[in-house]
């Protein structure tokens, strides 16, 4: 287990004050004058040797990301954008850093943006978070009373502002492209990468866009040394995670542990254990509702780190935790995350908006048993449609979850469904469905 | 995407108090010049404040005027996002999270407690008009579900009879608190801190 003093966030259950000078007390603020004195090239390098992998989903190398900012700035400006959209279900990590550590947030906004050239930042914070919005904003309102922000900021010499903008309840705005047209005024669809919004983005600027922890964790590194940081965890999946683990445990909770941590060590001694104890576990959805589902036998074993799980065909993802236990309906889980998918999808690309409700609604005749045993390789063909076949990610997100399902809980299905032939029947069939197969006479 | 029903009645004009005007010339600030459309999104939230929980058609017209940008933009906004009402939902808007994790830890007895004392259906009021109630996906609370949100508040690790309890205050007009229903610390796990044990709370 991770050491007290190694822990970087160690007021995430609020027991020492968010007020700026609790903050500092916890050495927020400390030195960040002389930490950016050191410079751009050392900022990105440290950032770099650290390994710290994007804490947002999809694990990128954060010193890489900032290094494709242009070096110098043209006649752009450049923006740095903080993803606070945090919807994904299973995830609620974000909120926390927001109320209860804005400060480490606010510190490394004006890290990173020193570092990427950045005189704007603007945090995108979900509409839903109204009040730990207003903490935030309580915060940037201190920095800036304390001239750690704003003109010359902390004595760098580097002006600096800080803005937030709500969203208003579109999960789809978490992806970044999306992010930045729902700066812009516009409905949040997705735009074609490349150009990357590195080059491309806010305006027309160049922009670089990380998670909320991502940023949190900047001057905790520059502090302690990348060195520090890079010991922690395993080798390319290095430092410390913020892990929320809900769903059927005894003590559902955040709490930051080292990467790599066994997944049964995080339920059994931090959550207190499976409800009906360990045996009575069915599966667990290790990183957000995007990533395939584990069966126990999986669990028993497997660590939390990005490569482990992308072993297992899964993915470490946001490290939203969901654990499902024998008392649940596994398959109406799924369905319920494929209703998810259904309703958050922008309605830009032709598979995915229509996919994702085809994908449910077969689900959801798979839950009653209303579905013939052909239909089950028919919905994993759906999802390999969807998947890889739209603008962003959010076709794989959908289609992945379902993916698992059929990977890993098929027995169960086909049990459960063996409504075959369709035609001998007489059941009320949905006319949207399965119209071809009922044409057909000799199914 | 959601399905919006947009009200029958609407008012036939909108205007922003002095207040709130004062408010929209701070917001178009935080852009850079001539990107005033950014303001949208806040500029719609500040209209729901001001005019009961909900976007009227008018107020769209009012903010394409002052952010000087096309109707039919402003509308795709407001349709868009999911948390632009509309039509009236009242003053006490109730939003229960029933997406997987909240799910499995019961959250769909809360919606049998807002079927019971609200209305039968979603979205509509209740009896004495003063709230409503709506399924909606993960609202980032996970590990404190299921819970609920009433207007900005979060109500975290509730179960039916306290949600009975709840909505029997907002009928009458009082303001329950927020928060935690078990008394635990946030998202700590209750009774069982393993971890930053020199803490207070610990």
């Amino acid at each position: 287990m991770l050491k007290d003093q190694d822990r970087i966030f160690k007021n995430l259950y609020n027991d020492l004050g968010v007020d700026i000078l609790s903050a500092q007390k916890r050495s927020d603020w400390s030195d960040t004058k002389e930490l950016c004195s050191k410079g751009r090239d050392w900022i990105i390098n440290e950032v770099k040797i650290s390994e710290l992998r994007g804490r947002g989903g999809a694990g990128f190398p954060t010193g890489l990301k900032w290094s494709f900012a242009p070096k110098v700035v043209g006649s752009r400006p450049h923006y740095l954008i903080i993803n606070a959209d945090e919807s994904e279900p299973g995830t609620c990590k974000d909120r926390d850093l927001l109320r209860f550590e804005p400060h480490k947030l606010i510190e490394g906004c004006l890290i990173a943006s020193y570092a990427v050239n950045a005189h704007k930042c603007y945090i995108y914070v979900r509409g839903e978070f109204f009040n730990e919005g207003q903490i935030l904003q309580k915060a940037i309102d201190e920095a800036y009373d304390k001239k750690l922000i704003g003109k010359d900021a902390s004595g760098t010499g580097w002006d600096f502002d800080i803005y937030i903008h709500y969203g208003a309840g579109a999960y789809i705005c978490g992806e970044e492209t999306a992010l930045l047209e729902s700066i812009e005024g516009n409905k949040g669809q997705p735009r074609i990468k490349p150009p990357f919004p590195a080059l491309i983005g806010l305006y027309g600027c160049p922009t670089i866009i990380n998670n909320v922890e991502t940023i949190a964790v900047v001057p905790t590194i520059l502090r302690k040394g990348s060195k520090w940081f890079a010991s922690l965890g395993k080798p390319k999946n290095t430092g410390t995670k913020i892990f929320c683990i809900s769903g059927n445990v005894n003590k559902p909770c955040n709490v930051e542990e080292e990467m790599g941590v066994p997944l049964k060590d995080l339920i059994e001694i931090h959550a207190g254990g499976v409800v009906g104890g360990w045996e009575n576990l069915q599966a667990v959805i290790p990183g957000g509702s995007s990533m395939p589902l584990l069966p126990k036998k999986i669990c028993d074993t497997i660590t939390m780190d990005f490569d482990s799980l992308i072993k297992e065909k899964s993915g470490l993802g946001t490290a939203g935790i969901v654990v499902i236990n024998k008392d649940q309906d596994i398959i109406k889980c799924i369905a319920r995350i494929a209703r998810f998918y259904k309703h958050e999808s922008c309605g830009q690309c032709t598979p995915c908006r229509e996919g994702a409700g085809w994908m449910w609604r077969m689900l959801e005749r798979m839950t009653k048993g209303d579905a013939s045993n052909e239909e089950i390789d028919m919905l994993m063909d759906v999802t390999k449609q969807i998947e890889g076949h739209t603008i962003c990610a959010f076709g794989e997100g959908s289609a992945w979850p379902v993916q698992g399902l059929l990977r890993h809980f098929k027995k169960q299905i086909k049990k459960r469904n063996n409504f075959n032939p369709l035609i001998k029947q007489n059941k009320n069939i949905p006319y949207l469905i399965d119209q071809h197969l009922l044409e057909k006479e000799n199914v | 995407m959601t399905i919006k029903k947009i009200s029958k009645d609407q008012p036939d004009t909108f205007e922003f108090s002095a207040e709130n005007m004062l408010e929209t010339k701070k917001i178009i600030k935080n852009y850079p010049e001539g990107k005033q459309q950014s303001a949208v999104m806040a500029l719609l939230y500040l209209v729901q404040k001001q005019n009961n929980n909900w976007v009227p058609l008018a107020a769209m017209k009012y903010i394409a005027k002052i952010l000087e940008m096309p109707y039919i933009k402003v509308y795709e906004v407001a349709t868009f996002y999911s948390m632009y009402n509309l039509s009236p939902v009242g003053n006490y808007f109730i939003q229960i999270c029933t997406t997987t994790p909240c799910m499995i830890s019961g959250a769909y007895k809360l919606v049998e407690a807002c079927k019971e004392k609200i209305s039968t259906n979603e979205r509509e009021l209740s009896k004495n008009k003063s709230c409503s109630w709506m399924e909606v996906e993960c609202l980032g609370a996970c590990v404190n579900g299921p819970m609920i949100q009433i207007n900005n508040d979060y109500f975290e690790d509730l179960d039916k009879e306290k949600t009975i309890k709840i909505i029997d205050q907002i009928l009458k007009g009082e303001k329950p608190k927020p928060g935690s229903y078990r008394g635990r610390t946030n998202s700590a796990p209750e009774n069982n801190r393993k971890t930053l044990t020199e803490n207070k709370n610990a």
